[in-house]
């Protein structure tokens, strides 16, 4: 059953591993077929995410980040997935990641993969999370996924990171956008990038009094201070919850890099600690069969009620005969029992 | 919906800093409807051969305005080749003398396009050669 190809990515061949990503990406058959035996080898990595606006430096912080868990942890291989939007008009695309990734052009244990986001709208691809399994399975250590740049509710790579980072920049609004749902109650980590410019003290006060507003109740059983991070990874404790910490990094100069990469081992390892590795894993999981249990039945729907009725009744909600409603309805009744039991 | 977008990398091998030319392309296959990667500045042929492994690209764009185009082209082709990625589709744009345009077309280059090329006729080539490789 198993491939060439499969047998050649698990023998380390790189080629292999960029031609299977390819196959996944288009959804092929023998893409589907290797994710399926893939998968099975997947549950190692530490998938992190980040997320930000436009322009606050998500791609060289991507690029500061990985060179320093090469550093620090040499054994592990690090995998870049960077999504792009594509068009709305043409669905091409530009995909500029990598020109801010070019310090980690020699090392052969690193990869980096652009991703056109294809229509998507969460701030990912559609088969992001696919394509991480493919790396997951091809032993890279270490996983981070770049979101499209994203607004206020961007927020699909929370489903699938274990770790989450958004990444802002000074004088991007005031402490009424912080509070605001979205896209800063995803974080796990908080980063101000370009801290080197005026304004970034005030971002990270405001980002700080967002989190111990949201973490009120619990700030007395925290797991670490705020600025603990200056420290090699502090042990985190089982019992307490976890504080987003807010830090500040120049990923252009490497400044505050070695702290993120600290707050990042110790989310890991709190994440082991209290459970919720586990919990996480499984929350993707079941996300993921709903996705396809989605698409899935659709599928089988449109294979199962002719499209004729379909039309049909779409002219008649036109017509203000009937309501969309009342048209869903008589289509997911000619689903179940393959007759029109029309509700008029 | 699964038709396969044509990925196509486009890098600036060599020492010159003028990446009009380049940017002005990659608009245009993006236009067409194409993924387009793009690199950056001042890549060597080894960093375009394994940007071109790494995201698993159909067709190279190379764009050289210093001169040193009969050393640095061959050199991405053999590396992309010692890679295992013989079915690339290369070509080539920038100040390109016609005396030097046959031995790179014998190297493996698909066309050479001088300033002034129509960008449609590039897409449209590009389409073309993708094709009838697959």
């Amino acid at each position: 059953m198993t491939s060439a190809l499969i047998d050649s990515l698990r023998k380390g061949n790189r080629l292999a591993l960029s031609r299977i990503l390819s196959q996944v990406e288009n959804g092929t058959d023998a893409g589907i077929a290797a994710l399926e035996e893939l998968f099975l080898e997947t549950g190692t990595a530490h998938k992190i995410g980040i997320t930000g606006p436009p322009g606050s430096g998500k791609s060289t912080l991507v690029n500061a980040l990985t060179r320093e868990l090469r550093r620090r942890e040499p054994e592990k291989k690090v995998a870049i997935i960077a999504v792009d939007p594509s068009s709305p008009f043409t669905g091409g695309a530009i995909l500029g990641d990598r020109v801010r990734m070019l310090d980690l052009q020699d090392d052969k244990q690193i990869f980096i993969r652009s991703m056109a986001s294809r229509g998507a709208l969460g701030g990912l691809a559609e088969q992001t999370e696919a394509l991480s399994q493919v790396f997951d399975a091809a032993g890279y250590g270490f996983i981070l996924i770049e979101t499209v740049g994203a607004g206020q509710s961007e927020v699909d790579v929370v489903n699938l990171a274990h770790t989450t980072i958004v990444v802002d920049a000074p004088g991007m609004g005031d402490d009424i956008q912080s509070i605001k749902a979205g896209i800063l109650e995803i974080a796990d980590i908080l980063v101000v990038n370009k801290a080197d410019r005026p304004g970034a003290d005030q971002s990270v006060s405001y980002l700080k009094n967002m989190v111990e507003m949201g973490y009120a109740r619990s700030i007395n059983n925290r797991n670490h201070h705020l600025e603990d991070f200056h420290e090699n990874p502090v042990e985190a404790t089982p019992s307490a919850d976890w504080i987003p910490p807010v830090l500040k990094t120049v990923a252009s100069e490497y400044q505050g890099i070695t702290e993120l990469t600290n707050a990042i081992l110790t989310h890991a390892a709190h994440l082991r600690q209290s459970g919720q590795w586990h919990a996480k894993d499984q929350a993707a999981i079941r996300t993921n069969i709903n996705h396809q249990l989605i698409a899935g039945l659709l599928k089988d729907f449109h294979q199962n009620v002719p499209a004729e009725l379909v039309d049909s009744l779409v002219e008649k909600a036109q017509k203000r005969a009937i309501s969309p409603n009342a048209a869903v309805r008589d289509l997911l009744a000619y689903n179940r029992n393959n007759t029109v039991e029309s509700s008029e | 919906m699964t038709e396969k977008k044509i990925r196509v990398l486009i890098a600036k091998p060599g020492l010159d800093g003028h990446d009009r030319g380049a940017k002005v392309v990659a608009r245009a296959l993006r236009d067409d409807g194409m993924e387009v990667i793009y690199t950056g500045l001042r890549q060597t042929p080894e960093m375009i051969a394994e940007a071109a492994l790494q995201e698993d690209v159909d067709v190279v764009g190379l764009s050289i305005l210093s001169g040193a185009h009969n050393a640095l082209v061959p050199q991405v082709i053999a590396n992309l080749q010692a890679n295992g990625q013989t079915d690339v589709v290369v070509f080539l744009g920038g100040i390109i003398p016609e005396d030097d345009i046959q031995n790179l077309l014998d190297h493996g280059v698909y066309k050479v396009y001088g300033p002034g090329t129509d960008t449609r006729e590039v897409c449209k080539d590009i389409r073309e050669a993708v094709k009838t490789k697959a």
